[in-house]
């Protein structure tokens, strides 16, 4: 299974080491990463497979929005397939 | 595949326009719950509803964080309960304690049902259910009622509205210390629909399958930013825009839908896109229609704007899932849209503008107070109207007005959080009470006759 990792906030240094080591440890793969500059916001978005991860996709999510108010970003972790379902016919 | 700008779309939608999934309702045949008497089959209901929807809450609330889509309420809706209770109608309250008890003990906010169809005939064991209503909705919290006079293949049942103008006036009456409260849990149809997921007015049809997940997806405000991005655009493109955000929309429903099915072991039912709006800023259909270019709603214009925003909303949600059904359109609910409530605050959205508006939106009257002294006959008066448009147009339509007790224009409601605060709107004074009086049936439109 597939997972989006959204990160948006003011840019920082280290917010990439941060988010992927966090990734590591959970066993989440990552598959693909661009990043834009949205206004004055910093967005990173990765594709990530969740097959090796060591929790389930709820709680990591929750996790990620946790990590994300305590280093100042709003990050969020879906699973893909609802990118799939608004975006293409 | 999507592309980045999709996917900070869909966030975008979700944390500033108030994207989500307003309800996962649960529809559970209570067939197979008649019992002889009441006790037992109160019973059976209570462990029926309790069991089939007893991962409903856990289900949502994790496929809310896997797809960082809110799911707001989580609801059931049941057999109507007149059914039900045929057996021993003089004590059908014991279903509705039955009911709320299963509603509370699930953690829903909600549980419709509570419900009789008698668009064409009313049975004794009916009319005594129907008696019930008041007492019931006074003494229960979470249960819904809902009650269907009229549709375009049968006509208008009008003893049966006589009696549902003195109903809401006693609902309002058994829950005058908070303002007629009832009255925002009871819903007189024409042409309900089985399969709506929607409160107050869901229950689940006769002709619905044992356990049915039906979705409700709301977006005003992703409709209203949509339409503010392009300020200058004609009507057509307009349309447009509107057609391709209900279809994103729908989408994202249509998956959340399959899935929670998927894994309550019921059946996909429908997916209902409703932009049903919340007393929350930005989430208003009135400011949909504002944003199409109207000063205030409820000036001329208003009625065009609605039908090309309902129009758009079906075309875009019919494209994006072949299950779309129950209401599928725009709410104008006037307590729970801010737009709305500021609109009749200033005078300019008033009782007879909502009816037309009601002509081409896919509700009707909706949480709309009126004065305490409003007399049985012309609410009665009022339902039939809207009754009337139903059948013609082919449409559901459906009145929640509130007779708010000892209050008049000038005063307003407060029901606290979705459903708003209401002011009282004023109706007309003239009387309908021979009009109702005269009972019988409105007989069903020529076009009904297509066999």
């Amino acid at each position: 299974m597939r997972a989006v990792v959204t990160v948006i906030g003011k840019d920082k240094t280290g917010i990439i080491a941060k988010v992927s080591a966090f990734l590591a440890e959970k066993g989440v793969n990552i598959l693909d990463i661009s990043q834009t500059i949205l206004q004055e916001y910093f967005a990173m978005i990765m594709l990530v497979d969740m097959s090796g991860a060591n929790e389930q996709l709820s709680v990591l999510a929750t996790e990620c929005r946790e990590m994300g108010e305590k280093i100042g970003m709003s990050i969020h972790l879906q699973h893909e397939e609802i990118f799939n379902a608004m975006h293409s016919i | 595949m999507f592309n980045n700008n999709d996917v900070l779309e869909t966030i975008n939608m979700v944390e500033r326009e108030h994207l989500d999934i307003r309800t996962i309702t649960m529809g559970i045949s209570l067939l197979p719950c008649i019992r002889k008497t009441a006790d037992k089959t109160a019973s059976a209901v209570y462990d029926t509803v309790c069991f089939k929807a007893q991962n409903l809450v856990n289900v949502a609330d994790e496929l809310a964080k896997e797809y960082g889509l809110p799911i707001v309420n989580k609801r059931v809706s049941v057999t109507p309960a007149s059914i039900i209770c045929a057996p021993f109608a003089a004590r059908s309250a014991k279903i509705g304690k039955a009911l709320d008890d299963a509603a509370k003990n699930l953690g829903i906010d909600f549980l419709g049902g509570y419900s009789a169809l008698v668009h064409k005939g009313m049975a004794d064991y009916e009319k005594t259910f129907i008696e019930t209503i008041p007492e019931v909705l006074a003494t229960t919290d979470r249960l819904c009622s809902s009650v269907n006079i009229g549709s375009s293949k049968s006509g208008i049942n009008m003893d049966a509205v006589k009696l549902m103008g003195e109903i809401v006036k006693k609902t309002a009456a058994a829950t005058a210390d908070k303002d007629g409260f009832g009255c925002a849990k009871l819903v007189v149809f024409c042409n309900a629909v089985e399969d709506n997921p929607f409160m107050a007015g869901a229950f689940h049809g006769i002709g619905e399958s044992d356990t049915v997940i039906n979705v409700g997806v709301s977006g005003p405000g992703v409709v209203q930013h949509a339409i503010e991005a392009i300020p200058e655009a004609d009507l057509t493109e307009l349309a447009e825009m509107i057609k391709r955000t209900a279809f994103k929309i729908t989408r994202a429903g249509q998956l959340v839908a399959r899935e929670a099915a998927k894994r309550l072991g019921a059946e996909f039912g429908i997916v209902d896109l409703s932009l049903a709006p919340t007393p929350a800023r930005g989430d208003s259909v009135a400011q949909i229609l504002e944003e199409m270019g109207l000063e205030c709603v409820g000036t001329h214009g208003t009625t065009a704007c609605l039908a090309m925003l309902n129009d758009a909303v079906k075309k875009g949600g019919v494209m994006a899932s072949s299950r779309v059904g129950g209401l599928s359109g725009a709410f104008i609910p006037v307590s729970e849209d801010i737009g709305m409530i500021e609109a009749a605050e200033r005078g300019q959205l008033t009782i007879d503008k909502l009816e037309a508006m009601t002509a081409v939106c896919s509700v009707g009257l909706d949480m709309i107070a009126v004065p305490g002294d409003t007399t049985a006959t012309t609410i009665s008066a009022i339902i039939a109207d809207e009754a009337a448009i139903g059948m013609i147009n082919n449409k559901t339509t459906a009145v929640r007005v509130i007779p708010a007790p000892g209050k008049g224009v000038g005063d307003s409601v407060d029901f606290g959080g979705l459903l708003g605060r209401a002011p009282v709107m004023p109706v007309h004074n003239m009387s309908s009470a021979k009009f109702i009086n005269r009972g019988g049936l409105i007989p069903a439109p020529i076009h009904s006759n297509k066999n």
